[in-house]
């Protein structure tokens, strides 16, 4: 029963988590593309910008408003299910969610409201700082969270009295060893993600005939801003990883699903991991060279699996073929994204032929490219945060030591509904992109929120 | 951090007070804008749209205030944000299905296809109901202490009932503000006939908060405390003939007073929670866990509180900033 209930709510809070990301991970990017567009438009009062901004301030306002009510969801879950969490670490934990509700919420919410129906209520400097403060208040609520999301993986800066955390140095919990690493990857898997959707949602809307001057500096800034950054992301991830296996070495052999601790450690392409037995089962690996990733010496030593266990019997490292299997999708796309990226951005240099440098199979690459990111960031948190486990807060406390004593049908009840809900939001939000794109294809106005109402009532204009 | 006094003692009172006038504006500000939805059936379709077009730019800040007070409750007083939210799992869990579902409404169905614009429409209304439903059934649930009895679930289910027609009162008050004509019309008989679920919501919890214990009953009902009390109740009386006699006579040539209602409707509000508060205190978990009791360390309450206080005057600020740019009547939404 109890069990039942620890799984239950670890399927929940991750349900709720993977479906919540998905939103902040597109709104962190696209605020400040945004913003891109809009001083771009001050700067060169070309039409086209203005048209690139008007068509994705709506797909940022829908995404916007899926992230505010996931988020909402997010802060209760805390108490109805994880109420161990707040009790033990709450000195720690509850400033830092404080400053991001107080920071960066409040920002993002209150001047979303002027993005968004402001242009022609205020002066176009003031809409332009709206644009500036929604973008920043979003980068300041991602900080914050991976702030506290860091601590959990690489706590410090505490001391603990009669079981709960008190905090001795803030600096310290805030930039906690992980945080830089882990904030930068975020941040540019976010632009990444955002170039992507960019990227296939015009191909899309260039395929279907809507060729504008619009569209085209939208996927022209897209592809190119993909190109730059995926390199940086791979560095970046890479200098994260070597920061994990300083810091949580189980959850790095789990991701290389290395039992053995060993010198000249292969780097595993693809195995099926054996958790009862303990081994990987068709291995595939290249000698030697996980040893030269993780340490740069081509016999270097690489802590395995079976060091996390106790002796008597008690497992402290994650379940491998998640973190495994996660670890490989994440970086599946990453390449796959350099190859694309990289290949698009030859074409549109390629004799200066901009867009129209860009074949058909390409534009439908793109197409199929433009959730990528979402992919690729789910994989790459399921990676980090499955390879936390057992603990919650690493070292500080265990996850089953923080779930709530619902009982598990209850829980059941409310994990179906959720997951219902959102499989039908997830459905709409992807159907209403693209028939947002097709509409605006067709050039049809979508420059209205609500359908302009015939004179069936006399219309007053605003006291000014 | 010495300054005030033991800060085990001044800490937890500040927050508690922070906590509350979150809460506080939380239900007048979101309870306006629940309320336009949960009368969203009884509206035509164009002016479905006038009264989104009312609260679209309002909303999404609104419902921070929600955020902030579960984040207070959270950081200030972590053992009692446990206690209360695992005692009210599921109509928390209702709750915020209903505010997804009326959340994601308002962006899907001005961008979804034509047909789909209805379905979205019930989405809007059915996520109103359920999460003005369920916060009156939890503030049914959190007056009789939480505990999970028939009694206490029929109580509840009557204050769900009570909010909710409460909120659809505060919500037709905005209407009135914000629209004109036909609709003003419309709304000033919808604040008539959702009037009475504010006074008996109000009573159904004065009457019942002071026999749930004796604590409370002693704090109301001895000398010379219910002196100081008296003004209370007169003045909602009086606020409450006020808007009556103010909503017969409603609408007043040129658009007059069209703001009365919602302040009234405020002022009916405060009180109300005033008067909750005054009896609850100092307990934050119903007769079983004090402020006091339940807050964290004071020096991370402290870090809080140097945040707060440069963040709450410039979000109060950037908050009336954006009520007076949108001020006026609702217009259409655009976003050119």
């Amino acid at each position: 029963m109890e069990l039942e209930t620890l799984l239950l709510s670890r399927i929940q809070f991750a349900a709720n988590i993977s479906f919540h990301i998905l939103f902040p991970t597109i709104t962190i990017a696209l605020g400040w593309v945004l913003l891109f567009f809009k001083l771009r438009y001050n700067r060169t009062g070309e039409e086209r910008w203005m048209e690139a901004y008007r068509f994705w301030v709506k797909i940022f306002a829908l995404s916007f408003a899926m992230g505010v009510v996931s988020g909402i969801t997010m802060s209760f879950q805390f108490g109805t299910n994880w109420p161990g969490f707040m009790e033990k670490v709450g000195n720690i934990a509850g400033p830092l969610l404080a400053y991001e509700i107080m920071t960066a919420f409040f920002l993002e919410a209150v001047f979303l409201g002027i993005m968004l129906f402001g242009f022609s209520r205020v002066p176009n400097w003031v809409h332009t700082m709206a644009t500036f403060l929604v973008a920043f208040g979003t980068l300041m609520s991602a900080f914050w969270i991976i702030v506290l999301n860091s601590w959990m993986h690489t706590p410090q800066g505490f001391e603990m009295i009669d079981g709960v955390a008190h905090a001795t140095d803030w600096s310290a919990i805030i930039f906690n060893p992980s945080m830089p690493y882990r904030f930068t990857h975020m941040v540019l898997a976010s632009f990444l993600t955002v170039s992507f959707l960019i990227a296939g949602i015009s191909a899309f809307r260039w395929l279907i005939g809507g060729k504008t001057e619009g569209v085209r500096v939208a996927l022209k800034t897209a592809i190119v801003a993909a190109a730059l950054l995926i390199p940086v992301q791979i560095l970046v991830g890479d200098f994260h990883g070597l920061n994990t296996k300083e810091y949580q070495p189980a959850k790095v052999a789990a991701m290389e699903g290395n039992w053995e601790t060993g010198t000249g450690v292969p780097l595993i392409l693809f195995a099926i991991p054996d958790e009862e037995a303990r081994e990987n089962k068709f291995e595939i690996g290249i000698p030697k060279l996980a040893s030269f990733i993780l340490t740069h010496d081509w016999n270097g030593e690489v802590k395995g699996l079976n060091d996390f266990v106790t002796d008597d019997g008690e497992v402290l490292h994650p379940r491998v073929s998640p973190v495994f299997w996660s670890f490989r999708v994440m970086v599946g796309t990453g390449l796959l994204m350099l190859l694309v990226s990289w290949t698009a951005t030859y074409m549109i240099m390629r004799r200066k032929r901009g867009v129209e440098g860009l074949p058909k199979p390409m534009l439908y690459a793109l197409v199929g490219m433009s959730f990528s990111g979402w992919l690729a960031t789910l994989a790459g948190w399921y990676t980090t945060e499955i390879g936390r486990q057992p603990w919650l807060v690493h070292g500080v406390m265990s996850t089953k030591e923080a779930v709530a004593d619902v009982p598990a049908p209850l829980v059941l009840s409310t994990l179906i509904a959720y997951l219902v809900v959102y499989a039908a939001l997830l459905a709409a939000y992807i159907f209403v992109i693209f028939y947002l794109a097709r509409k605006a294809a067709k050039g049809e106005s979508i420059g209205t929120r609500i359908a302009p109402t015939p004179a069936a009532a006399p219309r007053p204009m605003p006291a000014e | 951090m010495y300054y005030f006094g033991d800060p085990t003692i001044w800490l937890p009172f500040v927050f508690a007070g922070l906590m509350g006038a979150s809460i506080l504006i939380y239900v007048v500000l979101d309870g306006f804008d629940l309320g336009v939805g949960v009368l969203f059936p009884f509206a035509n379709d164009d002016e479905k749209d006038r009264m989104i077009a009312s609260i679209g730019p309002f909303w999404d800040a609104n419902e921070t205030w929600l955020v902030l007070a579960v984040g207070l409750l959270l950081v200030a007083f972590p053992s009692a944000h446990g206690a209360i939210l695992t005692a009210l799992y599921l109509p928390v869990a209702i709750m915020l299905i209903g505010l997804i579902l009326r959340g994601v409404a308002f962006e899907f169905r001005a961008k979804a296809p034509a047909p789909h614009k209805r379905l979205w429409n019930n989405a809007f209304f059915a996520g109103s109901l359920m999460t003005s439903l369920s916060q009156g059934f939890m503030l049914g649930m959190y007056v009789m202490g939480l505990e999970w009895t028939w009694l206490n679930f029929a109580f509840a289910l009557l204050t769900a009932v009570f909010l909710t027609v409460g909120y659809s009162f505060i919500g037709a008050t905005w209407v009135i503000h914000k629209t004109s004509a036909a609709l003003q019309i419309k709304a000033v008989d919808w604040a008539k006939g959702g009037i009475w679920g504010l006074i008996l919501g109000i009573g159904a919890v004065s009457l019942a908060t002071p026999f749930v214990s004796t604590r409370i009953f002693d704090k109301w009902f001895s000398w010379p405390e219910a002196l100081y009390l008296v003004p209370l109740p007169i003045l909602s009386a009086l606020l409450v003939y006020w808007l009556w006699a103010m909503l017969r006579k409603m609408p007043y040539p040129e658009d007059r007073r069209s703001w009365q209602p919602f302040a009234a409707a405020t002022a009916l509000w405060v009180m109300a929670f005033g008067g909750m508060a005054y009896s609850f205190y100092p307990y934050v978990v119903p007769e079983q866990i004090t402020i006091y009791e339940a807050a964290s360390a004071p020096e991370s309450l402290f870090i809080i509180l140097i945040g707060t206080c440069v963040v709450l005057p410039t979000i109060m600020a950037y908050t009336v900033m954006s009520y007076f740019i949108f001020r006026g009547k609702a217009t259409e939404l655009r976003y050119d």
